[in-house]
């Protein structure tokens, strides 16, 4: 019975294919013959390393998460003379979560030595992938995935979001500060933990209102809430929401056009935002980004990788005293005196005076 | 799509296909990419071999149920634009089930695929209700519950797993199985193709075999004459919009009981409720039709997937091309008014 069913199934594909085939006909077979050589190239095993990633929902131009991992892949690809494409760096972008297993799939198939995958929703995908085809190495940033060719990556984003949170108490005029997380999952409340605690070291006092957009992509539930935070006085806004953070810096821009003399400071996050706060040429509404570098991360493993020592199984933390988090240049937004202290924080924690919860303090 | 067999029913779609990808490489051309590059990775991605196969099947499943759904509502003069929050529903039911019971498989399995039906008929009752008894639209209704459903949703998630996504469904419900992942080297095609195959004949069946899909159909025609015959309109909307909802939440649970697993919370929806009504369109609303379209639709948007990995085409220009492709096959009915007028010149001659 199931195999009548499925006979059926499959003959109305391949009739489908047919027709589909008839239709594209004089041109699919010349071209076909170049592709498959493309995908059969392989580069010697000595050699270096090919890489490539799969992007979340943000996408690789997500100003952010997703653009630093491909400025890490970038660069490596770069510097050891390798080109785009098989048997070099690429990427794949993901549109849906659906996306994930196929794209992986993809990039294994193309024989990459090291597959990435970026961020925590994507640990599923990684770990049932790894595990069927153990010769490709594989990297989950974000979340951790056992398997002996699996290195997972994960970020003190506390300890980069405390000095955020320093700096942001230090900076308010208003006592009140926002905070606009993506989804609410582990990642996301190192990043909301580290800046409360930052903000409290300095002034218990001050209010931080927290707000979770369950979203990474979508801008204007981030502008919403941002738009109801400045409204209610805060005017620093820190924002760990992705492609959603977007819109935080639209609503303070706009802010700011309208009443040029108050601030709508926003925090980035991921990358270096500065280009996202610019309202014109002497305005911009970024008061500093907390770099989280992706890049660096991709860069140590690589390199350890093309030594030979792919830490398959490791889970490595990147934190302060790496530079995997860290506060970008403020270009003359935050004060001397307020880097000053912030930099007596940053030597507190790297020393280990002052340890920074990863969850929020209830 | 009618049993009317001529040259030009298949003539039509074939020139439609051809047109779609004729301006599809045109604006790939433009964009300074390579079209036929482009083609070849479409095509590889959607047949190139055992595991673009599996995700192919795997991806046109839901299509086949959405499809279905809007499909027979339009059969019973039904607009029903709330397949995607039935889809949700359904899904959320069907994982729920999954993961809370632990029951041997054949109990198991169907009750999760029942419990997603329900939930999705369940969904549809309402607007059903509000139209049969006070009139109200159903495209409002359906629209403004596709709402309720993705948030209601969504604090089902968090209220029933504590996080952003349930567990993952114990094996006994799901619809995976090692067989077919060795068959398609480790695809997630899993046994959702059986049940939307099933569907499409159970509604055959039912709309052409059975007294109710009779009554349905006719009620969908002329309410008015139905109601003068005899038959009970009021009743007959809201169980056609159940079976529609039904549909909608079966598709659902592909995705919980088969390609995920689990559900996540989500701000936008899947997009698979609505491609549904165009499903249904193309297929011109017959279970056989809704198959072909679901095809089409499925094995574009899986092999589309190929484009920016084979051919380093940006998402944004194939999404462009294959939204090209189905508009052109959609507007079938304009190369048909053209070969009309073709044929009757030369009639004249």
């Amino acid at each position: 019975m199931k195999f009548k069913k499925k006979g059926l199934a499959l003959s109305v594909m391949m009739s489908a294919g047919l027709l589909l085939a008839a239709c594209g006909g004089d041109k699919e077979p010349e071209a076909e013959k170049p592709v498959d050589e493309g995908t059969a190239t392989d580069t010697p095993s000595n050699e270096v390393l090919s890489v490539a990633m799969v992007t979340d929902t943000g996408g690789v131009d997500d100003k952010s998460f997703n653009q630093s991992a491909w400025k890490g892949i970038t660069e490596y690809g770069e510097a050891n003379g390798l080109e785009r494409g098989d048997g070099g760096y690429d990427y794949l972008p993901s549109t849906k979560e659906a996306d994930f297993k196929p794209n992986l799939n993809n990039l294994v198939r193309r024989d990459f030595d090291i597959v990435f995958g970026i961020g925590y929703l994507m640990d599923d995908a990684i770990k049932e992938i790894a595990s069927q085809k153990p010769d490709t190495n594989f990297v989950i940033v974000d979340s951790e995935v056992e398997g002996d060719n699996v290195a997972s990556v994960m970020f003190k984003e506390q300890e980069g979001a405390f000095l955020a949170g320093v700096a942001a108490a230090l900076t308010t005029e208003t006592d009140k500060i926002g905070f606009v997380g993506g989804m609410d999952i582990p990642v996301i409340k190192r990043f909301e933990a580290g800046f409360i605690e930052g903000v409290k070291a300095i002034n218990p006092d001050i209010k931080v209102d927290v707000q979770y957009v369950a979203s990474f992509t979508d801008a204007a539930l981030g502008k919403g809430a941002a738009s109801r935070m400045y409204a209610s006085g805060a005017d620093i806004v820190f924002h760990a929401a992705g492609g959603a953070g977007v819109g935080v810096f639209a609503e303070a821009k706009e802010l700011k056009k309208a009443s040029p003399d108050k601030n709508f400071w926003v925090i980035g996050v991921d990358s270096d935002q500065y280009e996202e706060g610019k309202v014109d040429e002497n305005t911009n509404v970024t008061l500093t980004s907390m770099l989280k570098r992706v890049d660096v991360a991709v860069t140590d493993i690589t390199e350890r990788a093309n030594k030979g020592e792919f830490p398959g199984g490791e889970t490595l933390v990147y934190g302060l005293e790496d530079e995997g988090v860290i506060l970008a240049d403020s270009r003359g937004a935050i004060s001397e005196e307020v880097l000053a202290k912030v930099a007596e924080f940053e030597a507190k924690i790297a020393s280990g005076e002052i340890e920074v919860p990863e969850e929020p303090v209830k | 799509m009618k049993s009317k067999f001529n040259s030009k029913s298949i003539l039509v779609p074939l020139i439609s296909i051809v047109l779609g990808l004729l301006i599809g490489a045109i604006i790939m051309w433009l964009s300074g990419y390579d079209a036929i590059k482009g083609y070849v990775a479409l095509w590889n991605g959607i047949f190139g071999d055992a595991y673009a196969m599996g995700e192919t099947v795997r991806q046109i499943a839901p299509y086949i149920l959405a499809g279905l759904a809007v499909a027979f509502a339009f059969r019973t003069g039904l607009f029903n634009i709330g397949v995607e929050g039935q889809l949700l529903v359904g899904w959320f039911a069907a994982a729920y089930v999954g993961t809370t019971f632990e029951l041997p498989t054949i109990i198991h399995l169907p009750l999760a695929l029942l419990a997603a039906a329900a939930a999705g008929a369940l969904w549809a009752f309402l607007p059903g209700l509000l139209k049969a008894t006070l009139q109200v639209h159903e495209v409002i209704v359906t629209i403004m519950m596709n709402y309720i459903a993705l948030h209601v949703v969504n604090a089902l998630i968090k209220a029933s797993s504590g996080t952003y996504k349930t567990e993952t469904i114990h094996d006994s419900a799901s619809l995976r199985s090692p067989f077919l992942e060795q068959l398609t080297d480790y695809s997630t095609l899993h046994y959702g193709f059986i049940v939307a195959i099933l569907m499409v004949i159970f509604m055959w069946f039912l709309l052409e075999r059975t007294k109710t899909g009779f009554e349905l159909k006719a009620v969908g025609f002329n309410d008015h004459a139905s109601q003068y015959a005899g038959m009970n309109v009021k009743k007959n909307i809201i169980v056609s919009m159940m079976i529609s909802g039904g549909f909608a939440g079966l598709a659902g649970a592909m995705e919980g009981l088969g390609t995920f697993g689990y559900i996540t919370e989500s701000t936008d929806f899947t997009g698979i409720g609505f491609d549904g009504i165009a499903v249904a369109l193309l297929g011109a609303n017959t279970p056989i039709g809704v198959l072909f379209g679901a095809i089409l639709f499925g094995s574009l948007k899986y092999g589309s997937l190929n484009m920016p990995n084979a051919a380093g085409v940006p998402i944004e220009i194939v999404s462009i091309v294959i939204a090209l492709i189905i508009f052109f096959v959609a507007s079938g009915y304009i190369i048909r008014v053209f070969l009309e007028k073709m044929s009757k010149k030369k009639e004249a001659k």
